[in-house]
């Protein structure tokens, strides 16, 4: 079963740098929502006794980071008509760079941090720590409101990842008040860009700029 | 009772929103408040009331925290039936609704006994705000409210990461993993330190962005600035104290488990911070709104320190809580009511506001002299039970600087407020102004300034009880 788990995690790693590495903005929309279908399938796995509620709350995040999330943002996308994210503030290459320097720096955390004994073999540390520093790298790089926007959405993914560890502290009610909490965060700035765009004309954040000191 | 707290006011936000009239519709507002307040003073006076189930208690923390909430809401909602009446020609749905939706989930706040519930609570106290600083439908609204959503989340996102790692502490220690406050508080001292450590830092930087501790603060001032006053007073006096209430939970289980000097440093040094940057940025502030925000950057920075200091200080920041939000309330208020007879809230348009406004602009000095210390309103008795606990933990230095920082806030802030209240005004004719004075917009302002002025003479024993109970709880068990 670790194998099963290590190599889905492995996919969510090349998933991160997929992300990365692309500069159509569908694309990295649809990379989210690959990774979001694997998180879902994830604590499946790793909770070896299956019952209903386990099941309910993996089909639930699957719905929702998987399937609506994704389509919200598509159909922002759609509506602002901007497909690339040009002239990022840091190259692709550089960021595909900094996102191999982020995997390896989760790995060198992970091996000082002292884990649980049954946690040791498995990749969910490092995997989770490497998706939030992907996160980050998009939402500090990137300057199209949307970009940013995924780059929140793959930090809540890492974040996730780590949360599997303890199922037993989350109960699903609270499971399910994270993932809407989520949801509504990310529906809300769908709604914000649609407004940017009508009335700047564009989705990118640096015309956002009247207010300073 | 916590459902009846919380639910309540969803429903009735949920019936605004669903409410045709937009004449009608503020008057949900004080419909939700006064039964609000009803419950919330039933709920501190009958004990049995606080207990619902294990995920829901509300102890004498988060008791501080509603009965301040609750109050400001009160008041603002007062004051936001003829606000949103001058603004009738804005739809006010999702004002309504969502404003009244704030006061449900700062009453989950204060009730969740489960960190990640608490957390789930607070980033939803984020996204009902969010929709109330774009009520003026421009530009310049979009971009602070966009700042405003993407920084609180992702501070927010990192908290929830320090709340997993809390939970992976106490299962690294040897415990369940579990994230129920009183639970782990019992394991405390057996809590793995590394991540306790991690998990301390991250839920401060989390919570902190949504305190607006400098420096991660930046969302304050454009969110402050760009909406309506009385957001900037649910905002400043609400929301923060909810985000205090996060810090002060996390604060208290590192003290039991036996962590104080680990997080001494780190408090006064962000505290101080905030204080030096809220000081440094008022130097030349020209809008009045702004400058509000950096006081309350300023003001969380004390609250901070105040935990930093440790037990001598405990009942002075506790107390600043109520003290900082009541006076938030008014200076919000009141600049709202100054801005709109002026049509701008910038120095070099509000001139002579003692006079155009005699009582907006009145209430608008003396809530300025309370905030920044003066006797004989709440802070002062706050900041100065701060410092005082400073002297008496031996933290000389801190409290030096302290000093140094409520005294560069004081001429900082003094200057441009008071070049805006007196001389003459430039508007020459009274009599065409847009906007005046009316009974009905300065009562619910005059109404929280007897408050600051009450409890500055004199502090009510059940209110004193509530907060010795809880220094005694956080104290409790060094």
């Amino acid at each position: 079963m670790t194998n099963l788990i290590n190599s889905l995690l492995v996919l969510i790693l090349a998933l991160n740098l997929f992300a990365l590495g692309s500069s159509r903005i569908q694309s990295i929309i649809h990379t989210a929502a690959i990774q979001g279908v694997l998180l879902g399938f994830l604590p499946l796995l790793v909770h070896s006794h299956l019952n209903l509620s386990l099941l309910f709350a993996s089909l639930t995040a699957i719905m929702i980071k998987g399937v609506l999330i994704p389509h919200m943002m598509s159909r922002a996308l759609r509506n602002v008509q901007i497909k690339l994210e040009v002239e990022p503030l840091i190259g692709l290459m550089p960021s595909l760079m900094l996102g191999a320097i982020a995997t390896t720096f989760a790995l060198l955390f992970t091996n000082q941090m002292p884990l649980v004994a049954e946690h040791t073999g498995k990749l969910i540390v490092p995997a989770a720590i490497s998706t939030m520093l992907t996160g980050f790298i998009l939402l500090t790089t990137r300057f199209k409101a949307l970009t940013q926007v995924i780059g929140y959405l793959i930090l809540e993914n890492g974040i996730y990842i780590f949360g599997i560890l303890l199922m037993g502290a989350m109960p699903m009610v609270i499971e399910m008040g994270v993932l809407l909490d989520v949801f509504v965060a990310i529906f809300v700035s769908c709604i914000i860009i649609g407004k940017i765009n009508k009335s700047f004309s564009t989705m990118d954040t640096r015309m956002l700029s009247s207010l300073k000191e | 009772m916590a459902f009846l707290l919380i639910f309540f006011p969803l429903v009735m936000a949920g019936t605004a929103a669903i409410f045709p009239s937009n004449r009608w519709r503020p008057l949900f507002l004080p419909l939700t408040a006064i039964p609000q307040i009803f419950f919330t003073i039933l709920i501190l006076f009958i004990p049995e009331l606080s207990v619902t189930n294990s995920w829901l208690v509300l102890d004498s923390l988060g008791k501080i925290v509603l009965l301040l909430a609750n109050t400001l809401f009160f008041f603002c909602s007062l004051y936001a039936v003829p606000y949103l009446q001058y603004r009738k020609e804005r739809d006010n749905r999702v004002f309504s609704a969502c404003m009244t939706a704030f006061a449900g989930t700062v009453s989950l706040v204060t009730c969740s006994q489960h960190l990640a519930l608490m957390w789930v609570a607070i980033e939803a106290t984020t996204l009902v705000t969010a929709p109330l600083i774009y009520f003026n439908r421009n530009r310049l609204c979009i971009e602070a409210m966009w700042k405003y959503l993407l920084i609180s989340s992702v501070g927010i996102a990192l908290a929830l990461l320090g709340t997993f790692f809390l939970a992976y502490s106490s299962m690294h220690g040897g415990q369940e993993a579990t994230l129920f406050y009183v639970t782990l508080l019992k394991n405390a001292p057996h809590l793995s330190k590394t991540w306790l450590h991690l998990s301390f830092v991250l839920l401060f930087i989390g919570y902190g962005t949504k305190m607006g501790l400098a420096p991660m603060h930046t969302w304050k001032p454009d969110s402050y600035g760009e909406s309506p006053g009385i957001i900037g007073a649910i905002l400043a006096g609400g929301l923060t104290s909810c985000a205090f209430l996060a810090l002060l939970r996390i604060y208290h289980i590192c003290r039991v488990a036996g962590e104080f000097a680990y997080m001494s440093k780190i408090l006064l040094f962000m505290g101080l911070i905030s204080m030096a940057t809220a000081a440094f940025f008022m130097i030349n502030q020209r809008d009045l709104k702004r400058m509000l925000a950096y006081s309350s950057i300023e003001h969380m920075g004390i609250l901070t320190i105040g935990l930093g200091i440790g037990t001598p200080a405990l009942f002075g920041t506790l107390l600043h809580i109520i003290a900082n939000g009541l006076t938030k309330g008014v200076l919000f208020l009141s600049v709202g009511n100054i801005h709109r007879a002026f049509g701008s809230k910038n120095i070099d348009q509000v001139r002579g506001a003692l006079r155009l406004m005699p009582v907006s602009g009145a209430l608008f000095l003396i809530s300025f002299l309370a905030i920044t210390g003066s006797p004989p309103f709440v802070p002062f008795v706050s900041i100065f039970s701060i410092l005082n606990g400073a002297f008496e933990a031996g933290k000389y230095t801190t409290a030096g600087l302290f000093l140094i920082f409520l005294l560069l806030v004081f001429i900082g802030m003094g200057a441009p407020i008071l070049k805006a209240l007196q001389g003459s005004s430039p508007v020459p004719d009274k009599e065409k102004m847009i906007y005046r004075d009316t009974f009905a917009s300065y009562l619910p302002i005059i109404g929280l300034m007897i408050l600051v002025f009450l409890f500055g003479v004199y502090i009510p024993s059940p209110l004193s009880e509530l907060l010795n109970d809880a220094v005694g709880y956080l104290g409790g068990q060094p």
